[in-house]
């Protein structure tokens, strides 16, 4: 495994459809994912973080910028090269018709043994070799899961996706996943995008959080700072929906509850200026004077987090009564 | 494979096995006597004991011409259905074999293809290609083709875009092994069936290019020129085409039937059910008139379909205006519980109780019309989908009046009045426009809300939610939640609330009751849920769903084991196999919730075991 294995997007841009009617679900990103370490990204459905995946294996096709490895970038077309993804749907990532073996064994590289290759892989996710013969049928979600992982293994990538690949498992078995992926990151020392919306199981698997809205970044730092100290409004957003023990949630009064009630962005129709404008809790429908988010995209570079957000700042003190972590 | 025990399965597999065994053993059995030299003794004679279907214009026999026939007849059936099955597959598969740019142009093609009537197809093909057997083998074998290019299209359209060709695709497996491997696999079964079906239609045209002299040309002959011949003398001797004709009949009817018993034996893959007779309900408990504050009483419900009982004995009442939460994993029986408090289980389920009452009505024996007014009018339901709870065809405006008018005998226009005013109480921005709309236009979060807005059209006295926010971003869970918090809060109806997640239970319930494999194992105020739930289970669950304070330099804690699988619950507790604390006696009998606990170790002093435990 080289020692170096950095993923960069490097102003990445995904469309669909026509010119007309299309949609950018990944508008102009620019994130890294250094040498093994684990970037969370998180975001709402619709936000372009699953279609951000997709384009880093080929999947989705780049309308503008590239995607590097350690520099050189990766191949426009999906195949065995050093980034490999799990999905979401253990239920739909595995052929029904292929025994576990065969599927893990078609990703490996051709030559050598087989048989001890997919004994090693099903090792390493912590299954008994014996469930090379058997079929996904026959497994539970946890293990198809692990499978899955073992396959993404099996082409001995540097970088690892996940997308969302514990949101459909039951509670109960989504901790073993967790661990099992954090364990294996670690020991092979692998570079990791984790996809997620849930951010507790984010910030428990990353080191770096980036967050995503309509099809832009809009943060991104070290985990720990992102949630101790949120510099865009949006991630202070999600902060505060995510369900915490106790926290009985309280009806919202006045304008608040009217962008409150603010339905998320639609990808096919991003407002100008700011994305985040017709719902941000600071921005030109709650506070006098801040037109310049109706009309000015902000940029992140210089600030803190690159947070993109033209009063972040003013933000983070306006807020610090509401919401604590 | 056809289900041979199926009447339809023996017929169509003793009609093919004899076409077979005809089309083998006939030329060499009798082509010497169906061949033979000109008899011009009997010539055009009629059905006899020597020739029981007579003999044709050179003193042939023709029944025996017809067995031989078969082999030929049957062949250039079966290579003309694999030529046009194989052309179809390639046509069909171009998108994914050849990118989708190119296989758009060849979908294109095959779609104008399919317009063409199959038999002039051949007709012209028959033409070009040269009047013989080759020429109408190509014929029809392309005249199958377009069809079956169109189904193998679809169905390949289906499966590409699963995430598993994703999968190989970026593992590096190449188009056409994708195609071997993962596509034709799964999409194998219709195929076979269609043709099967397509081989039988191949016959009758075959059978109708030879009558036309498009076909086999003699001295060759099959079943189409032999009925071609006899047609001539009809009037005299009837035999000599009844016979052929007969014969194509049986030989296609052999191969469309075989192809219907396959493809009922692929829609059989899920066992019969037998009928099932609704049990006698048990004689009616005197029923506790404990309180008049009681909205919703269960005890002892059991669901069960044939072979599975998912839900088994769980009681619990939710009072007025309380908010109930019912946390547990697939399996667990939760969703069942709340279909069958709304009366919604479906045959063959069967829903049993010793009390299932609801505002004082005993629901155990299926509602009465006035039970489902009170049904429509107090209960409102939301489920987790709501794009599949709303039907796409009509406005959401027309589908909340129309209970409302049949409930509540409301005119059309107030009923919808009424509707805009309950979109307008959910927060729907813009209900007079949303109204006019359809569900499709609406976002998630929308549709939820117009789904309890919904539910708000009566006065509801139980809101039951099933997974209301489950599909739902955390920014929109967090207003759905508020906004059944509020509704409960202006409308006093009782909240039951369902979800796999226990965090977002305990933000909005004030009781949760913990759900393992189809019984109530634990009912815990939510205040005391961190500190006082005592079931091992409800202690797993907490400590293993990481929250925004959880220690990231340890490993989460686990619950070793799958989840139960409701049909195949062991004897005892169910959770023992899980169960860190599990003995003898949680193996042999299942505990009773007593105290709000339903566990043989409730009292233990040990602490809950560490991470991996």
């Amino acid at each position: 495994m080289s020692p170096l294995n950095e993923l960069r997007f490097r102003d990445v841009s995904v469309r669909f459809g026509g010119r007309r009617r299309g949609v950018t679900a990944v508008d102009r990103v620019d994130l890294t994912v250094p040498a093994g370490a684990v970037v969370g990204l998180v975001g709402e459905s619709g936000s372009g973080k699953s279609t951000l995946a997709r384009a880093a294996v080929g999947l989705a096709p780049l309308a503008g910028g590239a995607v590097l490895l350690d520099g050189r970038p990766l191949p426009r077309t999906p195949g065995r090269h050093g980034v490999q993804m799990v999905f979401q749907d253990p239920y739909s990532s595995l052929d029904p018709r292929m025994t576990v073996g065969a599927s893990i064994a078609e990703a490996a590289p051709r030559g050598g043994n087989t048989t001890a290759e997919v004994a090693r892989l099903l090792d390493l996710v912590e299954l008994a070799p014996e469930r090379a013969a058997q079929y996904p049928a026959q497994l539970s979600g946890g293990q198809r899961q692990r499978v899955a992982l073992a396959r993404a293994l099996a082409a001995r990538p540097d970088v690892i996706i996940a997308d969302e690949i514990t949101s459909a498992l039951d509670v109960s078995i989504q901790g073993t996943v967790l661990n099992l992926v954090r364990d294996l990151q670690r020991r092979l020392s692998l570079s990791m995008l984790f996809i997620s919306h849930n951010l507790a199981v984010v910030r428990y698997v990353s080191d770096l959080l980036a967050v995503m809205y309509l099809g832009r970044i809009v943060e991104c730092g070290p985990v720990d700072d992102v949630l101790g100290d949120p510099q865009h409004p949006y991630t202070r957003q999600l902060l505060a929906s995510a369900p915490r023990p106790g926290g009985i949630p309280t009806a919202l009064t006045g304008a608040e509850a009217t962008l409150d009630s603010a339905e998320p962005g639609d990808p096919h129709h991003p407002p100008p200026g700011c994305r985040f404008h017709p719902r941000c809790p600071v921005g030109p429908l709650v506070l006098p004077g801040r037109d310049d988010c109706r009309d000015t995209e902000p940029d992140g570079a210089q600030r803190r987090h690159q947070a993109a957000c033209h009063y972040a700042a003013h933000a983070s003190e306006q807020h610090n009564t509401r919401s604590t972590p | 494979m056809p289900r041979l025990r199926t009447p339809l399965g023996g017929t169509a597999a003793v009609l093919l096995v004899a076409v077979l065994a005809t089309a083998v053993l006939a030329p060499p059995l009798w082509g010497e006597k169906a061949a033979a030299a000109a008899d011009t003794a009997n010539i055009l004679q009629g059905a006899s004991a020597a020739h029981w279907a007579g003999t044709d214009g050179l003193g042939r026999d023709i029944f025996f011409r017809v067995l031989v026939a078969t082999r030929l007849s049957v062949l250039l059936a079966l290579l003309a259905t694999g030529l046009g099955v194989l052309t179809g597959l390639l046509l069909g598969a171009a998108p994914l074999l050849v990118g989708a740019r190119v296989g758009r142009l060849v979908t294109a093609a095959v779609n104008i293809a399919v317009a063409f009537p199959g038999l002039l197809l051949a007709l012209s093909f028959a033409v070009v290609f040269g009047v013989g057997g080759t020429g109408a083998v190509l014929a029809i074998g392309f005249a199958i083709a377009p069809a079956f290019a169109r189904l193998t299209g679809t169905l390949v359209a289906t499966v590409a875009e699963r995430d598993y060709i994703a999968a190989a695709r970026i593992a590096g497996v190449g188009r056409l092994r994708i195609l071997v491997r993962h596509v034709l696999p799964n999409i194998g079964e219709p195929l076979v069936v269609n043709a099967t079906v397509a081989a039988g239609g191949s016959l009758l045209a075959f059978a109708g290019l030879s009558y036309l002299g498009l076909g086999v040309q003699a001295p060759a002959y099959d079943w189409g020129r032999l009925l071609g011949e006899g047609l001539n003398s009809l009037y005299m001797h009837p035999l000599a085409a009844l016979v052929p004709g007969g014969a194509v009949v049986l030989a296609g009817l052999a191969l469309n039937l075989t192809g219907e018993a396959v493809a009922r034996g692929i829609g059989q893959t899920t066992p019969l059910f037998t009928a099932v007779r609704r049990r006698r309900p048990e004689a009616p408990l005197p029923s506790n008139q404990d309180s008049a504050d009681v909205v919703l009483a269960v005890e002892g419900l059991h669901v069960s379909f044939p072979g599975v009982t998912p839900v088994r004995g769980v009681s619990f009442t939710v009072r007025r205006g309380e908010a109930v939460g019912v946390v547990g994993e697939s399996g667990s029986g939760k969703s069942l519980t709340a279909l069958a408090i709304a009366q919604l289980i479906e045959e063959p389920g069967q829903v049993r109780a010793e009390r299932l009452e609801f505002a004082g009505e005993d629901l155990r024996h299926g509602p009465s019309r006035a039970q489902r007014r009170l049904l429509g009018t107090s209960l409102a339901m939301v489920f987790q989908d709501p794009m599949t709870s709303f039907n796409p065809t009509q406005r959401i405006g027309r589908q909340l009046a129309e209970p409302a008018r049949a409930h509540q005998g409301l005119s059309r226009r107030r009923a919808f009045d009424r509707a805009v005013d309950r979109l307008r109480a959910v927060r729907l921005p813009a209900p007079e426009r949303r109204a006019h709309q359809f569900p499709h236009e609406f976002s998630g979060g929308m549709r939820q809300r117009a789904m309890i807005g919904m539910g708000l059209m009566g006065t509801p006295m139980l809101i039951l939610a099933d997974e209301p926010t489950t599909a739902l971003d955390v920014t929109v869970q967090r207003q759905v939640l508020a906004l059944l918090e509020d509704v409960r809060a202006t409308t006093a109806a009782a909240l039951v609330l369902i979800s796999h997640d226990i965090t977002v239970v305990g933000q909005v319930c004030e009781r949760v009751l913990v759900m393992y494999a189809g019984r109530i194992v634990e009912d815990v105020a939510t205040a005391e849920l961190s500190t006082a739930a005592r079931h091992p289970y409800t202690q797993a669950l907490l400590a293993a769903v990481p929250h925004l304070g959880t220690d990231r330099d340890r490993p989460l804690t686990v619950i070793p084991g799958r989840p139960a699988d409701p049909g195949d619950t062991p004897v005892g507790c169910a959770f023992a196999p899980r169960c860190a604390y599990a003995d003898d006696l949680c193996r042999r009998a299942d505990p009773p919730l007593e105290g709000g606990v339903a566990c043989w170790h409730a009292d233990r002093t040990v602490a809950p075991p560490g991470p991996g435990g």
